[in-house]
């Protein structure tokens, strides 16, 4: 469980740090009248939908999290046989990581009001993770043919399960990017509806991606190493 | 009023229930007393709680109730006297935390001179192993469970010839001696549980887990399973009988090896 | 001493009209079914929940009546005993409790008392609930397939929920329950997202974080805990449909069931104790704290006194969400899992019970010294700490592993965890019932069946656990469909069943009488008025009762003082309203 629990005590970091933001030792019944420290609406300046996306990341977060906790604790049992990852895989990064840069460009043009840009990045954007989704399903292919089969040991299982999962999270957000996308031809839509759009659909990505590049130093073994390390220190 | 007195019929009710009738826990029959002595402290301790709290939440509702023209006094809070009473809670705390932790200590380490036995569970039957004559336990694996090894012993170990079979009969042990109970269930969770021993523990299966304990008086005890295992799991029964030394060696010499099975099981094949 | 805050003189500028995006109804489908009003929202969930807890009930009336006369019903056999027992706890812990508490009390609360117009995500809000209705609907179909439900028990320990030693493990039934699980979790998680986010953002001017009520608090925390508690639960019920339906192992080891050698190998039973109980027990505290809140409430609103310690309950709540993540392992005692971990969880264990515990002086101080009303709520609120109290006691047993040796698997840990997770914060939804009918309906509920309603729960609930403890201490275990000849267990043990199931079958029988009295009271109840109980926080201070769509009419309310201003020495009336702005600082300055 050491992945959770480093996960939440990130969480439980980020929590404090806020909640030592709110007065939280204040005596609220000597304080009648508009409260000093209110400005506005007492919340954050960010946007709702922003706060909303990002309470969302945190619990994908945790169950990436738990994924790769069960991951390990499963990989100490004996007849754990690491899957080899496939050089595939390499494409598929470099892939996710364009379709990345490709919605913060997004992100830049449309601040700029540069309409045309903003449909060619978001249009680069969608065919990357497009790219990157195939290439997945073209890697589960690969080790299908070369007799890692699902079942047949539990590293194979967790690769599918995992990279399963993200694709899904990858496909829900395509969903929304498609959206997005369609909405930039549609003279009608407010600028900055579409411009919280965009930067959503760019946090999100990059999250995804995050989640991705952790998953992938975890299929590929540097992971290990650097628990055996961590355990090294510890003993 | 109907309110008081129902609170303090509640707290005294409950206290005389404790101690007038006649639902206690079955006399121990080994020296897990330490367990049985750290439950007495915690009840004393959160018994007192309880009382406490349920009273003076009587009074108070008898002391402050409504009545025309009456009014709550204004305080909203009371550093002292929180600090106060959270103090004597972590005070409370430690006095059942510390025996209960240093009895745990003594649960998980293991005598040296402790006798290994194996409990094997399986749906919904208890089977049991002894060390035959060289006093070691062979190896055993799911793989090499048949019909007629229905424990799954390795063949090819030697200490696991001599060891000694019992499959669905009774458990026998003598008195006073340490027993390390090694665990392991072929099929799915199981919990092997003599009320009287205090002491339990789940049988899972791929893994081997233990407790340890020391049989301190004489007599035949009921094994429970105590983790849900199925629809069989309240029938899954099973007799453990502690016995002097002496009755516990003729019964011993009774039982067969492991050696004997298999070589029973092959003569009645070729029959 | 008094620190008049400085702004206190500044004019303060009129709330003005909010451009909110509310989407209107505009048909009666969209006004009652398909609805993004967080109020509707909030009675669609809880009459889902109720119902749903209905048949939980009457589950748990078959297991007590086949508990006492063993063998009477013949329709009772270990098969559907073992299947009544996991239905009825799975749907109590999750699709009663926690449904009700954050999708009920959650979304008709947390708006109206922040004095928000609505969720700040009501569309993500409706979804919420659908798929919440969907997660009902495959787990009562689970009635309905061949093999019937699963009989795996709530915690669906892996191997045996997937074998066919248990009920439903190679048929349908374990399958639909972890299907509803995962959609109960996707459903909940957009609702969860509205809670935080709109008590994050939605807060109306003035309404800083030491302003909420307590009752916000406690379903805040539980939110933000089961937001990264539930992903447990989902991971665990991937991974099992996995081992179930494609043959991985994961949780399966190498096992020969029936004689038979299953094609699994290798896998860890415990990882998924781990992984459960991981959720497991924050979803404790996800039922505790929205009831911890409340109850504040309840009692310092009747006592007409502000809640005692006001920070150190705030203070707490958040310590308890924090502790409660630390602590799982002690499910899992003699579980076989590396002893040495009992040490370091028998103390994060017991540390939960000193801010448990000033949470429940804090109650008890309210009442010392206040203008005891004993209505409805404060009834139950009362049941409640005695409740509360006694089961969270008998914790203090199970969390100190070598005393839980003994006793867990034990008819005491099923006495233990209804106490505390059953009884008391279902004292807590029945007393919170009492007080907001009112507002949801704009009636009361009828007084005298309340109070028979009252008796008959509070006491019959506490007679049939309470003595179920010594069951447990005498060696019974829990999860046996029929105890049988035993050497240990006096005869006299079948007369104590005996009454706990006498009790059992009052007490259900008292639900019934409730029901009736919310519909009856719906039309026959006494109008109730904008504010019956004379209460401080926003709700009850709405324009019109029930609160129309958007909740303030024009202008949100602007909020001036914190929410338990009960008897403030001066004042004329014995509450102020948070959104009163005339400060009677000058009597207050002279007070203190």
């Amino acid at each position: 469980m050491s992945a959770i629990l480093i996960f939440m005590a990130g969480i439980a970091a980020i929590i404090t740090w806020w909640m030592a933001q709110q007065r939280l030792t204040s005596k609220p019944w000597l304080e009648v009248g508009r409260a000093g420290d209110a400005p506005g609406r007492d919340g954050s300046s960010l946007a709702i939908e922003k706060i909303g996306l990002g309470v969302f990341l945190a619990v994908v977060g945790a169950l990436f999290a738990l994924f790769i906790s069960a991951y390990f604790m499963r990989m100490d049992m004996a007849d754990w046989w690491a899957v080899p990852v496939p050089k595939l895989l390499w494409v598929n990064t470099v892939a996710l990581g364009l379709s990345s840069v490709a919605l913060q460009w997004a992100k830049t043009e449309i601040r700029e009001g540069h309409d045309e840009a903003v449909k060619m990045a978001l249009l680069a954007a969608l065919a990357t993770a497009v790219l990157f989704l195939v290439g997945q399903v073209l890697a589960w292919r690969e080790l299908v043919a070369a007799g890692y089969v699902l079942a047949d040991n539990p590293a194979n299982s967790f690769f599918y399960m995992i990279t399963g999962m993200h694709g899904l999270h990858i496909i829900g957000g395509l969903v929304v990017l498609s959206r997005t996308t369609l909405r930039t031809w549609n003279g009608a839509v407010q600028q900055d509806k579409l411009r919280l759009s965009v930067e959503l659909c760019a946090m999100y990505w990059h999250f995804m991606l995050f989640v991705w590049l952790i998953l992938f130093a975890l299929f590929a073994g540097w992971a290990n190493d650097f628990i055996d390390i961590c355990r090294q220190l510890l003993t | 009023m109907a309110v008081v007195v129902v609170l303090v019929v509640l707290a005294v009710g409950s206290v005389l229930f404790h101690l007038l009738s006649p639902w206690w826990w079955t006399p121990i029959a080994s020296n897990w007393n330490y367990i049985d002595n750290t439950i007495i402290i915690t009840f004393w301790i959160t018994g007192i709680v309880f009382v406490a709290v349920v009273l003076f939440m009587a009074y108070c509702v008898l002391r402050f109730r409504h009545r025309p023209g009456s009014r709550a006094a204004y305080e909203p809070e009371n550093r002292k006297l929180e600090w106060w009473l959270a103090t004597v809670t972590a005070v409370g705390v430690v006095a059942m935390l510390t025996p209960g932790l240093f009895v745990w200590h003594q649960f998980v380490t293991v005598p040296d001179d402790a006798t290994e036995v194996e409990v094997v569970g399986q749906q919904w039957l208890w089977s049991f192993r002894l060390p035959g004559s060289n006093g070691q336990l062979g190896t055993s694996e799911i793989s090499s469970v048949a019909m007629d090894n229905s424990l799954g012993l390795n063949k090819n170990d030697a200490n696991g010839l001599d060891d000694i079979i019992i499959e669905g009969g009774e458990l026998h042990l003598p008195v006073g001696k340490p027993v390390k109970v090694l665990l392991r269930s072929i099929d799915v969770l199981h919990n092997f549980y003599v009320p009287e021993f205090r002491a339990k523990m789940d049988m899972v299966p791929g893994m081997v887990t233990y407790f340890w304990f020391t049989p301190t008086r004489t007599g035949t005890f009921e094994i429970l399973c105590a983790e849900l295992c199925g629809v069989g799991h309240p029938q899954m029964r099973g007799t453990v009988v502690i016995e002097s030394e002496a009755d516990y060696q003729a019964w011993l010499q009774e039982q067969p090896t492991f050696n004997q099975l298999t070589a029973s099981g092959e003569a009645q094949a070729a029959n | 001493m008094v620190e008049i805050q400085s702004g206190i003189d500044e004019a303060i500028p009129p709330a003005e009209t909010e451009d909110v995006e509310l989407y209107h109804p505009k048909s009666w489908w969209t006004k009652y079914v398909f609805s993004q009003d967080a109020k509707v929202i909030a009675i669609q969930y809880s009459m889902t929940a109720i119902s749903i807890g209905m048949v939980a009930l009457v589950l748990s009336w078959l297991m007590r009546l086949q508990l006492a006369f063993p063998g009477t019903f013949t329709f009772i056999d270990a098969e559907s005993y073992y299947q009544f027992i996991t239905m009825h706890g799975m749907i109590m812990v999750i699709y009663l409790l926690t449904a009700l508490f954050l999708g009920g009390f959650g979304n008709y609360l947390i708006p109206l008392m922040l004095g928000a117009r609505d969720m700040v995500f009501p569309y993500a809000n409706m979804l919420s609930y659908w798929l919440y209705l969907l997660a009902v609907l495959v787990l009562v179909a689970s009635f309905f397939v061949p093999g019937g439900p699963t009989g795996a028990g709530w915690t669906l320990y892996p191997p045996q929920a997937v074998l066919s030693g248990t009920p439903g493990g190679q048929d349908w039934g374990i399958i639909l329950m972890l299907v509803s699980l995962i959609l109960f979790i996707i459903g909940f998680t957009m609702g969860g997202l509205n809670y935080v986010v709109t008590v994050l953002q939605g807060r109306t001017r003035g309404m800083t974080l030491m302003r909420m009520p307590l009752t916000i608090w406690g379903i805040f925390t539980a939110t933000v805990m089961a937001l990264l508690a539930f992903p447990a639960l989902f991971v665990a019920a991937v991974m099992m449909l996995f081992d179930r339906l494609l043959g991985t192992s994961f949780f399966m080891p190498a096992i020969i069931e029936m004689g038979e050698r299953l094609q699994h190998g290798g896998g860890s039973p415990i990882l998924f104790q781990h992984l459960f109980w991981f959720f497991g027990h924050p979803e404790v505290y996800i039922v505790a704290l929205p009831a911890f809140g409340i109850v504040s409430d309840l009692i310092s609103t009747h006592a007409r006194k502000n809640i005692f310690g006001y920070r150190m309950m705030v203070w707490a709540i958040v310590v308890i969400g924090a502790l409660s993540f630390i602590v799982w392992a002690h499910h899992m005692y003699v579980s076989g899992m590396n002893p040495t971990f009992g040490f370091f969880f028998a103390t994060t264990t017991l540390i939960i019970a000193v801010p448990t515990a000033i949470k429940v002086y804090n109650w008890v101080l309210t009442l010392w010294r206040g203008d005891i009303h004993l209505t409805l709520p404060m009834l139950f609120a009362l049941g409640f700490i005695v409740t509360f109290v006694n089961g969270g006691l008998t914790g203090l047993f199970l969390g100190n592993v070598v005393v839980d040796v003994p006793l867990s698997d034990t008819m005491f840990v099923v006495a233990h965890f209804h106490m505390v997770m059953g009884v008391a914060p279902i004292m807590v939804i029945f007393g919170a019932i009492y007080h907001w009918y009112p507002k949801v309906t704009g009636r009361m509920l009828n007084e005298t069946m309340g109070h028979i309603h009252f008796w008959i729960t509070f006491l019959g609930a506490y007679a049939i656990f309470f003595p179920m403890h010594y069951l447990g201490l005498m060696g019974v275990p829990r999860r046996y469909h029929e105890m049988g000849e035993t050497i240990f267990n006096p005869p006299s043990a079948q007369t104590l069943n005996i009454f706990i199931t006498a009790m059992a079958l009052a007490v259900g029988a008292a639900q019934m009488l409730f029901l009736f009295n919310l519909a009856w009271s719906l039309f026959k109840g006494k109008l109730a008025g904008g504010n019956p109980w004379r209460a401080t926080t926003l709700e009850w201070q709405t324009p019109q009762t029930p609160p129309a769509h958007g909740n303030w009419g024009k202008e949100l309310p602007i909020v001036y003082r914190w929410a338990y201003d009960y008897s403030v020495p001066g004042a004329a009336e014995d509450f102020i309203p948070q959104n009163q702005p005339a400060p009677d600082r000058l009597s207050r300055g002279a007070l203190t």
